[in-house]
């Protein structure tokens, strides 16, 4: 069975994000960028798969400008075998990306597409979800458990109260969360074994997709900040002063 | 046209978060709430009196009885044709089934709104609350998901809604509901409490966090806790308060051995009255609390159940 696992290059999740003073978006000139930590996630539990000799062939997939090739390149030297860039410098949203996955899942033909469940810049949580519904399979989100058996993924996932597990009809698609497992880092050896990986370039025509946005972005600003309050000295000032000033007890 | 809402519901009653999402949908329009399970009688009930729904739609299938992303897309999409905007909150289930009837109805969607401009322009919150974003849809049909901290919950009576059962659809049989472990606790839920008392890494072990329970008895309060107390395994993850956890905004927000970091603030940020007691006087978290003491967890905590005993 195949695995494919689509990536995204986005801020690098220690970066503490700056919205341009024009208001026209989040600056990104400059700044440094990383595979989303949830892909990795993602990426982590198709190579495991791999290496329990329940997968056959790991393809990382990244979509967006020339420089996803990169965040292509983390993956295979994380242990994808090949990889597929679809290249574009439009801005791509969900229901686009879905879209250009569900042909290459046509073509391809995994058994299964593992994906972070949310990228850290625009917070979608759709993606995953999305391919599925355009595809007809089966979903599993928030995933932090998978267990492939008599032909059906059996996926354990986080839920409000706790956890839920669900059996899933093959092929499906699964999202990542944070304690699905931890990710390694690749090592020298692999980075360099993966610079002779393949990866393909194409365009979204190639894909007969039209990328354009549905949604626009009317504008970006600097969420409200919060004031610094009081230090008080002792518990018994502090309980005072939520009785009294603040009123919450 | 009208504004269709999907509730989480349990016990006969609706969700909080569910109602936040409805006074959400009355700024778009005419409120019909979706209720599915084979036991949502008493919840359709309660959903009949909550101020703001003029119609409630029961679909009482038992294959909707575990919320299954796969059949729920199936029906709403089938109900879609009459509706402007689809909503839900940003639930487990919200963020699971939305996207899916989105991409049904060929819509790209807009998750976790924290406000309504007008019926094709919203704002939310993107790279974890640390930049707001106001987006304008160009579809015709809006599919959303709603922050629930970001509006006030509808109230529970006032409303005097009809009800009717929604029409049967062919359901897909692709996934299939195997077993659930969930958090038993008598206390409050976290993202519907008035108070959230949380512990992080200072808390140093997951027996530590005893502490916290005579506080939160006494405060009526829902026990967090930050990712680093999560991932040093002191807690389960449903505990968790943060970006990649739980978004709350109750009324007092307690954090105690939490440092601050971006990942949590974006969690409770917006609560009304925010308190940090932490030992190391430069932790971030002061930057946002409104009441700060500078001390050891382990001596105040004692001191705080005895104090909110008096």
């Amino acid at each position: 069975m195949k695995i494919l696992v689509p990536v995204k290059r986005v801020v690098d999740y220690n970066v503490k994000i700056r919205v341009k003073s024009d208001g026209t978006g989040v600056e990104t000139n400059g700044v440094k960028m990383s595979m989303n930590p949830f892909d990795e996630i993602a990426v982590e539990e198709a190579v495991r798969l791999k290496e329990a000799g329940k997968a056959s062939e790991i393809i990382a997939v990244s979509m967006g400008v020339a420089a996803c090739a990169e965040t292509i390149r983390t993956a295979l030297a994380m242990g994808a075998d090949r990889g597929i860039l679809v290249e574009t410098d439009v801005e791509l949203q969900p229901l686009a990306v879905a879209k250009m996955l569900k042909v290459l899942v046509e073509k391809e033909q995994p058994g299964m597409v593992i994906l972070g469940k949310q990228a850290i810049d625009d917070d979608m949580n759709a993606t995953g979800q999305m391919l599925a519904a355009l595809l007809g399979w089966s979903q599993g989100t928030f995933a932090s458990k998978i267990v492939l058996e008599d032909g059906r993924a059996v996926v354990t996932r986080e839920v409000d109260g706790g956890l839920e597990t669900v059996a899933l009809a093959l092929p499906t698609i699964v999202t990542a969360d944070l304690r699905l497992n931890e990710p390694r880092y690749a090592s020298l050896p692999n980075i360099m074994k993966a610079r002779k990986k393949p990866i393909e370039t194409i365009k979204p025509a190639d894909l007969g997709v039209d990328p354009t946005p549905r949604r626009t972005l009317v504008s970006v600003a600097e969420p409200p900040k919060r004031q610094a309050g009081v230090k008080v000295k002792s518990v018994a000032e502090l309980v005072e002063k939520l009785k009294t000033e603040a009123k919450v007890i | 046209m009208a504004v269709l809402v999907l509730l989480d519901h349990e016990a006969g009653s609706i969700k909080q978060p569910s109602r936040s999402a409805i006074a959400a949908a009355t700024k778009l329009g005419e409120v019909h709430v979706l209720l599915t399970g084979s036991d949502c009688a008493l919840a359709a009930a309660a959903a009949a009196n909550l101020a703001g729904v003029a119609k409630v739609i029961t679909a009482t299938d038992t294959a909707f009885d575990h919320v299954l992303a796969e059949p729920m897309a199936a029906l709403i999409v089938a109900m879609a044709p009459g509706y402007s905007h689809i909503l839900a909150a940003s639930t487990a289930t919200g963020k699971n089934v939305m996207p899916r009837v989105a991409a049904l109805l060929d819509v790209q969607p807009i998750s976790d709104i924290s406000g309504v401009i007008d019926a094709d322009t919203f704002i939310r919150p993107i790279y974890a609350g640390n930049a707001m974003a106001t987006v304008k849809s160009s579809d015709a049909k809006k599919v959303i998901t709603v922050r629930a901290a970001s509006f006030d919950p509808v109230a529970s009576t006032g409303g005097a809604a009809s009800t009717e059962a929604a029409s049967a659809v062919a359901l897909p049989d692709i996934s299939w509901f195997v077993s659930a472990e969930l958090s038993k606790s008598e206390r409050p839920e976290l993202t519907a409490a008035r108070v959230v008392v949380s512990g992080g890494r200072g808390m140093q072990n997951g027996e530590n966090f005893k502490l916290l329970d005579p506080i939160a008895d006494k405060l009526g309060a829902a026990v967090g806790a930050s990712r680093a107390a999560v991932d040093a395994g002191f807690v389960p993850n449903d505990y968790q308060v943060g970006q990649t956890g739980k978004i709350v905004a109750p009324e007092l927000y307690v954090a105690i051995g939490i440092s601050g970091a971006i990942q949590h603030l974006a969690g409770m940020k917006d609560s009304k009255v925010i308190v940090a007691i932490n030992k190391d006087e430069e932790a971030p978290i002061f930057q946002v609390a409104d009441y700060g003491l500078v001390a050891d967890l382990f001596t105040a905590l004692p001191e705080l159940a005895a104090e909110l005993s008096k």
